[in-house]
């Protein structure tokens, strides 16, 4: 119940901004593994942390949202799980103990990038096992809670919150709705969190990250306070839309944006309220003091979200099939 | 309608066409395998079965992807019954000399492993009647620059799912450059976060939003080089 703890003293939290778009600005450079700096540059991924306390986050997230196996496999660290995982965990915990105010570790665990059977060879077990090993080094690293983000497949966050559950974790899941409003496998934010919310235990906090604006992300929060009213919500939205500049890239939304995301994400009902990729510290600053300067306003329409962040990326299909009437039913 | 009473075979021609279709949709690969076998045992042509039977039913599925009415998992398993049909066509095509529309090297740029979309583009551009050649995951600058040696594509298809490999496109479009045969690909690029802005500021030729669109614009760049005359233009296999 740690995350309702740190809720009752103020109603919302703030969760940090960017992992990996930040590292880039730090020196990472394209199709290097991020979670590889968890040793080769701790310092850097101390000073990110540090960057995030000092712009007001109550919530730090570990540099581990492709650590499983499956996801370091690619670099030929996949024998280093635990390890990098804890030290992650770790270093996330000494920047959060020296803050001198009530922070939350938040282990990321991201999607293995493998489909569920049938349409891929990834089972309910094998994605359990993959997961724990994850888990159990960011425990032993000293992970708060299990920060399950970024999914798109029911199946996949199941396993997640399973692996969480046999390590003792508590969890929070977040999904990506980033194709028509849905997620990429097809899934809506209320069915995503009705869903996950009946596992046994059910997750601490449900929402979506990612995606890809963060008007598309408020609306999916809208979509998650009308069918689970009672449930703590997260939103972390993208920083705007990816632009390349130079051999980087960007991402166009401002502090003032962001600070407009975070109010409006706040009257839509969430708690917890971060940033994802293109968040930086200062924009992340700008949250904070939007929302510490906050007065509730009413639940917002679409309309209001659209004004005040800019037109859906994605929006909702109105479109009917072309195929033919009459069609003989799958079984 | 219940579909333990329909029997393919029965079917006439066009019937048994747009049963195919559906079944596509609704990615039944036994039917698919059925359908195929029937159409040709009916005297059709390869060329014909995979046109008017498979491509033309995938076109279908991939409106209505495009358009967020079916998912990825929907889409999948049309393609694994497509794959199906492929399977049994692909030998009858090689013999018969059916037309290629074009060759077309595809890839995950290195870093990313993320092969959904990627095999999603392969599997219909083949339905397309495009000749395919998959390099996988995680591909590096050497195996794009080898493969395209290796087969001569008249299309480099790239895609990442990741903010932070996206930029690999760039590094591999300075390959093309440096050795000088950029002008002799049309390059796409496609993947979650990408978006039309990012494939011109990093000298794409087109940003497809999905594999739908991958399929119409790697047919548009295909006509437009036959029109020019150029050097590319697909020959009869």
């Amino acid at each position: 119940m740690i995350i309702e703890n740190l809720l009752s003293e103020r109603g919302w939290l703030l969760a940090d901004g960017a992992t990996g778009t930040n590292l880039f600005d730090r020196g990472l450079t394209s199709g290097e593994a991020p979670e590889l700096w968890n040793t080769d540059r701790p310092d850097e991924i101390r000073r990110l942390h540090q960057s995030f306390v000092d712009a007001g986050a109550d919530i730090i997230l570990t540099n581990t949202f492709g650590g499983t196996s499956r996801r370091l496999r690619l670099h030929n660290a996949h024998t280093r799980v635990h390890e990098l995982n804890k030290v992650a965990a770790s270093l996330a915990r000494d920047v959060a103990a020296k803050s001198g105010r009530r922070m939350l570790v938040g282990g990321s665990v991201g999607p293995t990038g493998d489909l569920f059977a049938p349409l891929g060879e990834l089972t309910e077990a094998i994605a359990v096992e993959i997961f724990a090993e994850q888990i159990e080094g960011l425990k032993a690293g000293g992970a708060d809670v299990i920060w399950i983000e970024t999914m798109s497949a029911l199946e996949e966050m199941r396993a997640a919150a399973v692996a969480a559950t046999q390590c003792g974790m508590e969890f929070t899941i977040t999904a990506s709705f980033d194709t028509a409003g849905m997620t990429m496998m097809g899934l809506s934010p209320a069915s995503m969190a009705t869903a996950t919310l009946g596992f046994t235990p059910p997750p601490h906090g449900v929402g979506c990250n990612c995606g890809v604006g963060a008007s598309d992300l408020v609306c999916s929060v809208l979509s998650i306070t009308e069918a689970q009213p009672d449930a703590i919500v997260i939103a972390k939205a993208n920083c705007g839309v990816p632009r390349v500049k130079g051999d980087s890239v960007v991402y166009t939304g401002t502090p003032e944006l962001m600070a407009e995301y975070a109010r409006l994400a706040r009257d839509a009902g969430a708690r917890i309220i971060g940033g994802c990729c293109g968040t930086s510290p200062e924009h992340l600053a700008a949250m904070r003091d939007a929302l510490d300067r906050h007065t509730p306003r009413a639940r917002p329409d679409l309309e209001q979200v659209i004004a005040g962040l800019g037109p859906l990326a994605s929006p909702p299909s109105t479109a009917t099939s072309t195929r033919r009437p009459n069609r003989r039913r799958a079984s | 309608m219940s579909d333990a009473e329909i029997n393919l075979a029965a079917l006439s021609d066009d019937d048994l066409v747009a049963q195919m279709h559906d079944d596509l949709y609704d990615g039944l690969k036994e039917e698919i395998i059925d359908g195929v076998n029937i159409l040709l045992g009916r005297g059709w042509t390869p060329y014909k079965v995979l046109t008017v039977a498979l491509v033309e039913g995938m076109r279908i599925v991939g409106e209505d992807f495009r358009d967020g009415i079916l998912f990825v998992p929907e889409v999948l398993l049309s393609a694994n019954a497509m794959k199906a049909g492929m399977f049994i066509l692909r030998p009858l095509l090689a013999e018969t000399g059916a037309p290629k529309i074009g060759k077309m090297v595809v890839g995950t740029v290195k870093g990313d492993i993320h092969d959904i979309g990627k095999n999603l583009v392969g599997m219909m551009l083949e339905g397309a009647g495009f000749e395919v050649i998959d390099l996988g995951v995680n591909t590096s600058v050497e195996r794009f620059l080898a493969a395209i040696d290796e087969h001569k594509p008249e299309i480099l298809g790239m895609s990442a799912l990741l903010t932070t490999t996206m930029p690999y496109m760039k590094v591999v479009i300075q390959a093309l450059k440096d050795k000088g045969i950029r002008d002799d690909l049309v390059v796409l690029v496609g993947g979650a976060p990408l978006n039309e802005e990012f494939a011109m500021s990093v000298g794409a030729d087109a940003y497809c939003r999905d594999a739908a669109v991958a399929v119409e614009t790697a047919q548009t760049f295909m006509k437009r080089r036959s029109n020019q005359g150029g050097l590319a233009a697909p020959e009869p296999a």
